[in-house]
């Protein structure tokens, strides 16, 4: 980038020119820049879903990578350890951090989410070892694919407990 | 009574630096000393203040008063004393206080100092102080109040209020939620300070800056006296980030150190933009020139500071670091806002004042390609940025939440920080106001041909992924160059002045800190660099379910299950702790103990990795799953990791690089008070 060399003293016209390919290297590293990181985002932009709408989508091919998060309910929570595959089934959240402010904060949008037979619901496997925090009323945030079968194939998980970090003492949960 | 004392010191604090920094405004407007005055007594009253409500929260947590809400949310009656202490950064409103402490501390010791020459700055220093401080107090005020207790009301139902509400009794439960068991690792109890300590001191040189630019004293002056601050800024938040990396390795349980989430991002953007204003304010040094763009730099470091603070502490982006939502959101985006346009419309005030007087003229001298380095730090910051808004972004203008990960960052930062330990080769060598690129080749042709050796090296050995040998080549070549100037520099010392080459080499780095202090980093970032190249692209796992004299294999290693045992602690924990034998190439190399804690109380599940750690590699071992009766069927899921502890080793050297250049120079005082007093003699006479 940097391979040639340039006399400083001179004449104006030299100085300007001089210049100029100080410009000239700026943008280039602007541009490589600017490049890196469309290619990059092209390359691995995930859609952040929610349960609802991953359902409405069933069967159009998506075409990427999706990241959907749910309400982890406990007693769907099963592991096979000869082959870590680890299945549990999550309850629709919102996705929006204002909707689930205006609905009273994560740890009760989570709670009224498992407690809410009438939300959809999707089935998610997982191969790995099980996570520490997956548990009851949990924030699990999936990036994976949507097959055929309607079962989400995560190749990732993240889960968040915001119930055990700072939210409530027990029993806070208002009525 | 204590809470209400804690509180009450909060809110003195509040009006004490509305008070100082309304008598700082007058008192520099009028140019009156004795408002002045004032104003840095109440700066440094706000020290004492703070420290009284920091030390009741302290003491709430301490005696488990659970009727204060926050005491209740971050500790339980089996946690001992040291987390009930640190437990007064476990939580958001305790967090906000323990920044309001150290900024008060802070900005009481630079008020401190003695500004003789530099008057005109004092008011302006305290009103940055204070105005930042003003905000992060009103936080915990009328926000995040860490003294707000617990009510029931008549109707049963549990407010959280710091006045008693109308018919409600006091409500005590009985035992708290306690600090959640992934955080209580060493790591993890300093790690946060460290941050928060890096990011309270980046904002001592902004105030400078401020000051600077109000003034209109717009020479170097400012970058003077702070440079030891922002050095201690940032090995703060280097330390900070490297024991979070630590930490996440320890305790994560995936065998990685660093997973892009954003709040690491959110700590490591003002770490990027201190950097490059660390190696910018040099040139404005020797050479008069890039003033706009440090205090550019120095303005975003101080919003990206901002910004950092509210994003680990809001919950706006999704995160492991699960930290709860809360309504101070906006709040942040406003005091972001609102400082951000006043520095950028001082520094238009003061733009043509800040024009060089010179101009860049080679294109390979060294602050040629400083310039470059700087940009390559504000391209990795762009992709960081861009990937944690991305989602705000798209939701913006498709309606559509659309997320990156970490596989964009790597895509996109990879590049950049190659081209920069290419720099930290190159730019040592090069010369400053010209240079060409023989004169550079002439400098350089000897730890080149060293690194190529490396190189051959490398291939020998059958490793053949072109990145990684490429990333080598780079380490190599930095760690010759590094060590070449630190030889020359040696054997020129020693020729002119007899002295041993390690006396000539003890005395060179003592004489010039910055510049040798520095080269130690780039080292500690070379090492640290071959640790990430090891683990990035040569780590390696499996998984195996295996009973009692069974084996799994991997790569040069085998595990066999010896033991399992699971037993109840007397703090409350079920333990179960697998025995396993590692074998290197058939050879037995030693037991590990792979385990799962439970933790009752929190109903949390914590697993410990078995680490073997040699320089050569780490062989990571988890216990994943057990039948509960027989000992029979364990399931292990195993990492191989090579290299990873030059990584820990580079964090070492790194941060004893930034010590040594941000140690007092002995030599530089006694040089300073001698020109001044000759030029008190020249006045004189």
């Amino acid at each position: 980038m940097v391979d040639q060399d340039f006399e400083g003293s001179g004449s104006p016209q030299a100085r300007s020119a001089g210049r100029a390919k100080f410009i000239v290297g700026g943008l280039l590293i602007v541009a490589a820049v600017v490049y890196l990181i469309v290619t990059s985002t092209q390359a691995s932009a995930q859609y952040f879903l929610t349960v609802d709408e991953l359902a409405d989508r069933k069967g159009s091919d998506i075409g990427r990578d999706v990241r959907v998060s749910g309400a982890v309910i406990g007693d769907t929570v099963a592991y096979e350890p000869e082959t870590l595959t680890l299945k549990f089934t999550v309850a629709h959240v919102p996705g929006d951090n204002s909707e689930i402010e205006a609905q009273g904060g994560l740890a009760k949008v989570l709670y009224d989410a498992v407690n809410d037979p009438g939300r959809a619901r999707m089935e998610v496997v997982y191969i790995g070892p099980k996570p520490d925090l997956l548990r009851h009323e949990a924030q699990a945030i999936m990036t994976g694919e949507l097959g055929e079968d309607g079962v989400f194939y995560a190749d990732e998980l993240l889960l968040k407990c915001p119930t055990k970090y700072e939210e409530a003492v027990p029993g806070q949960i208002e009525g | 009574m204590v809470a209400n004392l804690g509180y009450g010191a909060l809110i003195i604090t509040f009006l004490v630096s509305l008070y100082g920094i309304g008598s700082a405004y007058y008192g520099a407007r009028r140019k009156d000393h004795r408002w002045i005055a004032s104003a840095r007594n109440a700066m440094l009253l706000t020290f004492p203040l703070v420290t009284v409500s920091a030390l009741s929260i302290i003491y709430l947590l301490v005696t488990n008063a659970y009727e204060v809400d926050y005491v209740a949310s971050v500790t339980s009656n089996s946690m001992p004393l040291y987390l009930k202490v640190t437990a007064l950064w476990g939580g958001q409103p305790g967090s906000l206080v323990f920044w309001s402490w150290l900024l008060a501390a802070f900005a009481s010791a630079v008020t401190l100092r003695k500004w003789e020459r530099d008057q005109e700055f004092l008011p302006w220093v305290i009103i940055v102080s204070l105005v930042t401080l003003a905000f992060f107090l009103s936080l915990s005020v009328f926000i995040e109040n860490p003294f707000a207790r617990l009510w029931q009301t008549s109707s049963g139902q549990i407010k959280t209020a710091m006045l008693q509400p109308m018919g409600s009794i006091p409500f005590i439960p009985a035992d708290g939620n306690g600090l959640n068991p992934l955080l209580r690792h060493p790591g993890m109890i300093i790690h946060p300070p460290m941050l928060y300590l890096g990011f309270v001191s980046f904002v001592i040189p902004y105030a400078f800056a401020i000051a600077a630019l109000v003034t209109g004293r717009t020479d170097d002056r400012w970058i003077r006296i702070t440079r030891r601050w922002t050095l201690v800024a940032w090995l703060f938040l280097s330390l900070g980030l490297i024991l979070g990396g630590r930490w996440a390795y320890d305790v994560l349980g995936w065998g990685g150190y660093w997973g892009w989430d954003p709040v690491e991002i959110a700590a490591f953007m003002p770490w990027l933009t201190g950097t490059a204003f660390l190696h910018s304010v040099m040139i404005q040094e020797k050479r008069g020139m890039l003033k706009h763009w440090n205090m550019i730099l120095i303005i975003l470091t101080y919003e990206l500071v901002i910004f950092g603070t509210f994003l680990t502490r809001s919950g706006v982006l999704s995160s492991v670091h699960a930290f709860a939502q809360s309504a101070i959101g906006p709040v942040f985006f406003a005091f972001m806002g609102l400082t951000f346009v006043v520095s950028l419309s001082l520094l238009l005030r003061r733009w043509n004042e800040l024009k060089a007087g010179t101009n860049m003229s080679s294109m390979l001298s060294r602050e040629a390609l400083f310039l470059l380095n700087n940009l390559l730090f504000i391209g990795i910051l762009v992709v960081c940025f861009w990937g944690v808004i991305f989602p705000l972004i798209s939701e913006i203008f498709t309606g559509q939440k659309v997320t990156v990960g970490p596989p964009f960052y790597e895509r996109a930062t990879a590049p950049l920080f190659a081209g920069l330990l290419l720099l930290m080769g190159v730019a040592p060598l090069a010369a400053w106001r010209y240079s060409t690129a023989k004169t550079l080749g002439r400098a350089m042709w000897k730890p080149f041909i060293a690194s190529l050796v490396v190189v051959a090296f490398i291939l020998f050995s059958g490793i053949r992924h072109w990145a990684a040998i490429l990333g080598f080549w780079l380490c190599a070549f930095v760690a010759a160059v590094t060590l070449y100037e630190f030889w020359r520099g040696a054997l020129a010392r020693h020729r002119k002045s007899g002295e041993s080459l390690p006396v000539a080499l003890w005395h060179l780095a003592g004489r010039n800190r910055r510049r040798y202090g520095g080269y130690i980093i780039h080292l500690g970032v070379v090492l640290m660099a071959i640790g990430i190249i090891g683990i990035e692209v040569f780590q390696s796992e499996t998984q195996g379910t295996i009973s009692q004299g069974e084996q799994v294999t991997l790569g040069d290693y085998s595990v066999t299950f010896e033991s399992l045992s699971v037993f109840d602690t007397a703090d409350g924990r079920n333990v179960a702790r697998a025995v396993v034998s590692i074998y290197k190439d058939g050879q037995f190399v030693g037991e590990l103990y792979p385990r799962r804690d439970y933790y009752y109380e929190s109903q949390q599940p914590m697993t410990i990795p078995g680490v073997r750690s040699t320089w050569e590699d780490d062989f990571y071992i988890l216990l994943v799953d057990w039948q509960p009766i027989s000992t029979a069927g364990v399931t292990f899921k195993i990492y191989h990791n090579p290299l990873v502890n030059w990584l820990w080793l580079g964090g070492f050297v790194f941060i004893l690089g930034t010590l040594v250049a941000a140690w007092p120079d002995r030599d530089l005082q006694k040089s300073r008070i001698k020109a001044k007093s000759t030029r008190y003699a020249a006045a004189k006479a």
